[in-house]
């Protein structure tokens, strides 16, 4: 049994590739640390990830070129200019390293073959020569978005391999970690973090840990759309709700939601933007290649978000195939040939195989674009810490330390898994101080008591009131139907107005089992109400905003407005308040001015400030926003 | 009547080790087949709209988390690759025997999986620091791919559920430990001498201990080439004692 009452130096909350990269720089410091996970780590859903990592290495003729200040700029554009600035460019000098450090811990990264190779470019077959002066270097891969190749991949299992390979290091540094442990609730005095609550997923018991610093490592947060999102199961965004229940710490750009356009249908299993950018094209009922029309330049390697735009339109129009699942369109890989689908996309002729019981060397692949990344999360300084609340951080998808902006390109999320664990590990291994923890623990027994009332309060309720599994699958159609890749501002009136409804639906919980133990409904009821709060968030950042920029798509505002919306959404929302409090910040300094971002509409309404005007006001809109000091840089 | 014409009953293995009340027994229950309905699907339903007490655990629900092995009609498989179609009308669900149970379906495979990579230290053995500065190391793609496939192994315990040794032997290391053990010894960055990986390798609770039976070949989920790897770790182990 744990100790009602633990302490270590560092807390990480989150046992997927950002927290564990985090954490093993923060133990290989010499800090005492401890990572808590839903599930062993190696089963986060980081192993699902497949495509691939985007690093400018340059190492293959099509990459050619590249270098760090290229993926920079691939990453501005991709944002929509919604990114902070110096944080991408923090983020793609050290991609780089990163991805060689990987192979220092061993990922079996696919090498570069000297002499002749085979792609397919634009439906092109092409034979390439590439130096044998290259070969053995790390291969990279097309993927949307991008000038170059630049993806790093592992077959199609880079997720899984580089999980591995980090857990491996965690292993080798003997961190601990507390599998099936739920962090419920932080421990602060308003100010200061001093750990979490967590609740042990075995027993049901609640225990809490001091720490002198805590990092939010949670992952997305797309199960708000229900079965309507390629994530995991355990994708529940309970990290960011923890952060937001503090009523202090803001999250940034919710409304900023990615839709992948490849997920199988209906499953809303993911098959990897590799496909497309190892050559394979997207097909209506009638087989034509829409998005050569569409996107002539990039074709079907766009950014996500105007493919995924572009795949609802021509369903829309009624050029899906229509089934009782709903439309969908057609993946086509069969030219790629069965041998490169069975090696280098491995994994998805398997999940084809598996879950259709089609050969996508034979058959095409129905697909719909389905809610795939959470670009919001716990705001944070470009040190990782946290907006109003010393102590605090954030790394990877739970965070919005904001290098994606209002659309991510494919592969940048892997690379800023470790890019980020790596800087702000490095960041806590070298403030979090030697001493003893000065804490007082009544905000430790204060926080355990009120984790512990809220289980017992729920577990009490009596007579009838709705099931939290009613209330979810009532919520993921409000969002999908809503709050999804087209929007407008009628339907996210009533999408706020509902789920509004459904938060008050949350106190009426009533469950029909009371086993002891962890309790799987009681475990999922407790979640429930934070899930409908961050949807909420997301539903009223969107309303709110009348423009149209990345993946936030306004039909009735369908331009970009960066006269007015140059700015990143904070959402703060207090235990009294019946709705959140929405602010917003300048996106950060502007090295590249905005422009057109390459494929997708042009048009758009331009700035009205000069940007030298916009970027003397950032540092001070942004600290009054909340963001902590930032000295030095790291 | 169901969409596919089939009402399927699931016999399924119930225990609560928190409940004192609890004992081990089998309960049934009865769903209609849908199209495309897999485990995950069947066993969220029967939670959610027969009996929400039940424990069971799935994540990623596409067959690359690892995380729900189970029985199904006496066999070690991944819950969510299963498809109610390939199965009879009645279908009886058990934990995977050799991890310790956490509730009905529930086993403790994370606590199994990380004493087994701490035993044969799962991990490259660097010999030197990693450099910041310089370019990665080369290697051959061959070679990285045939690690990527021993690699692939998602830790689902299926194959240590389905070995007569890993059943009665807590200390071997059982398919999945043997196939983490080769992956590093074939990895040329592991600097580990012969006599190390001796140590590793060639004892009763290496590939010794195994027996050659090759059940658990037949139920690996990733179809990981396990015959190979075992071949691979015979030759490594006579070269090594040599
Ligand atoms: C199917 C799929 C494919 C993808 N492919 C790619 C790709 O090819 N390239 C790319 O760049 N990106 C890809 N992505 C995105 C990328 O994989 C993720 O953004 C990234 O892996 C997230 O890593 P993470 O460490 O932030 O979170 P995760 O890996 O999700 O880890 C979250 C961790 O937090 C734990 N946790 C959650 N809540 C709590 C709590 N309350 N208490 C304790 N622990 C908790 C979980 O147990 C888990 O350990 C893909 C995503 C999906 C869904
Ligand atoms: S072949 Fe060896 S490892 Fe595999 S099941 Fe038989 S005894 Fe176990
Ligand atoms: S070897 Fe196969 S069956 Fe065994 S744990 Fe790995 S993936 Fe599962
Ligand atoms: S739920 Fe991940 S393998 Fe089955």
């Amino acid at each position: 049994m744990t100790a009602k009452i633990t302490s270590t130096d560092v807390l990480v909350i989150g046992g997927g590739l950002a927290g564990e990269r985090c954490a093993i720089e923060a133990a290989a410091a010499g800090h005492d640390v401890l990572i808590l996970s839903l599930v062993p780590p190696r089963r986060s859903h980081s192993c699902a990830a497949q495509g691939g990592m985007q690093a400018a290495l340059g190492n293959c003729v099509k990459a050619e070129g590249d270098n760090p200040d290229v993926h920079y700029l691939d990453t501005v554009r991709g944002s929509d200019w919604g990114a902070d600035q110096a944080v991408s460019r923090i983020f793609a000098d050290n991609a780089p390293i990163a991805v060689r450090e990987l192979a220092h811990f061993g990922v079996p990264w696919t090498r570069v073959k000297g002499g002749k190779n085979h792609y397919f470019i634009k439906g092109e077959r092409v034979e390439i020569e590439e130096a044998l002066e290259n070969d053995g270097l790390i291969m990279h891969r097309d993927f949307g978005g991008t000038a170059k190749w630049r993806a790093c991949y592992a077959g199609a299992g880079t997720g899984h391999s580089a999980l591995f390979a980090v857990d491996a290091e965690v292993v080798r540094l003997g961190v601990t970690v507390r599998d099936r442990a739920e962090a419920v609730e932080l421990i602060h005095d308003g100010t200061r973090c001093y750990g979490a609550v967590s609740r042990c997923l075995r027993t049901g018991e609640h225990s809490a840990i001091l720490a002198k610093a805590t990092v939010i490592a949670t992952g997305g947060h797309g199960r708000i759309y229900g079965q309507y999102t390629t994530n995991a199961t355990i994708n529940e965004g309970m990290g960011a709700a923890i952060a937001l229940n503090t009523g202090v710490v803001p999250l940034g750009n919710m409304e900023a939601v990615q839709f992948h356009p490849t997920a199988l249908s209906p499953s809303g299993i993911l098959v990897t933007e590799g496909c497309r950018g190892d050559g394979g094209y997207l097909l209506d009922k009638d087989g034509h290649r829409f998005m050569v029309d569409a996107e002539p330049e990039k074709q079907e390697l766009a950014s996500r978000d105007v493919v995924s735009r572009h795949m609802a339109q021509r369903m829309f129009d009624g050029f899906g195939v229509e089934t009782k699942f709903g439309p969908h369109l057609w993946l086509d890989v069969r030219h790629l040939g069965d041998e490169h689908l069975r090696t280098k996309l491995r994994e998805v002729w398997e999940i084809c195989r598996d879950f259709l019981g089609l050969d996508p060397a034979e058959e095409l692949v129905p697909v719909r674009p389905t809610q795939h990344y959470s670009m919001g999360g716990v705001r944070v300084n470009a040190e990782g810490e946290a907006y109003s609340m010393a102590g605090l951080f954030a790394v990877g998808e739970a965070s919005c330390w904001d290098m994606h902006g209002f659309n991510r390109l494919g592969g940048n999320s892997l690379a800023e898994t470790i890019v980020a664990g790596m800087l702000v590990g490095r960041r806590i291994a070298a403030t979090v101080g030697r001493g003893g923890l000065d804490v007082e623990t009544r905000y430790a027994s204060e926080a355990l008591q009120k984790a512990e009332e809220r289980a017992a309060e729920l577990l009490g309720r009596e007579g009838d009131g709705p099931s939290a599994y009613g209330i979810r699958d009532a919520m993921a159609e409000v969002m999908i139907r809503k709050v999804g890749i087209f929007r407008n501002g009628d339907d996210l009136g009533q999408a706020v107005a509902e789920l509004r409804q459904l938060l008050d639906d949350c106190d009426r919980i009533v469950l029909r089992s009371r086993v002891p133990g962890m309790n799987p409904e009681l475990t999922f009821a407790l979640r429930i109400r934070n899930m409908v709060r961050l949807a909420h968030i997301t539903a009223k950042g969107a309303l709110a905003r009348t423009e149209s920029r990345g993946a936030h798509f306004r039909t009735d505002f369908p331009l970009r407005d960066d006269a007015s919306w140059l700015n990143r959404t904070l959402a703060r929302w207090t235990d009294d308040a019946a709705e959140p409090d929405i602010s917003y910040e300048p996106v950060g300094e502007l090295d590249v001015p905005p422009g057109h971002r390459g494929y997708g509409a042009d048009e758009r309404i331009e700035m009205a400030m000069p940007v030298e005007d916009y970027n003397r006001q950032v540092e001070e809109g942004q600290r009054a926003a909340g963001k902590l000091p930032t000295e030095g840089v790291l | 009547m169901s969409e596919t014409g089939r009402r399927l009953t699931f016999e399924i293995f119930r225990f609560n080790p928190q409940d004192p009340e609890s004992k081990p027994h089998m309960q049934s229950f009865e769903i209609d087949e849908v199209p495309y309905m897999s485990l995950f699907m069947a066993l969220n339903e029967i939670r959610e709209t027969l009996d929400p007490s039940l424990q069971f655990d799935f994540a990623c629900r596409s067959a690359i988390c690892g995380s729900c092995g189970m029985m199904v009609n006496g066999k070690p498989v991944l819950g969510c690759r299963t498809q109610t179609s390939d199965l009879p009308d009645r279908i009886r669900l058990h934990p995977l025997p050799v991890f310790k149970l956490v509730g009905d379906l529930s086993v403790d495979t994370g606590t199994w999986f990380r004493e087994m990579a701490e035993k044969s230290e799962a991990w490259v053995h660097a010999e030197k620091a990693f450099d910041p500065e310089a370019i990665e190391d080369r290697m051959d793609d061959e070679l990285a791919q045939q690690i990527y496939d021993s690699d692939r192994c998602i830790e689902c315990g299926c194959c240590i559920s389905s070995c007569g040794v890993a059943n009665v032997n807590d200390e071997f290391a059982g398919p999945a430990g043997l196939n983490r053990i080769a992956r590093f010894a074939m990895d040329p960055r592991d600097t580990r001498s012969d006599e190390e990986w001796f140590e590793v390798i060639s004892n009763e609770n290496g590939v010794f201990g195994c027996i050659g039976m090759m059940a658990c070949h037949d139920v690996c989920p990733k179809e990981l080439p396990l015959l190979e790897v075992y071949a691979y770790l015979r030759r490594k182990a006579l070269s090594t004692a040599l």
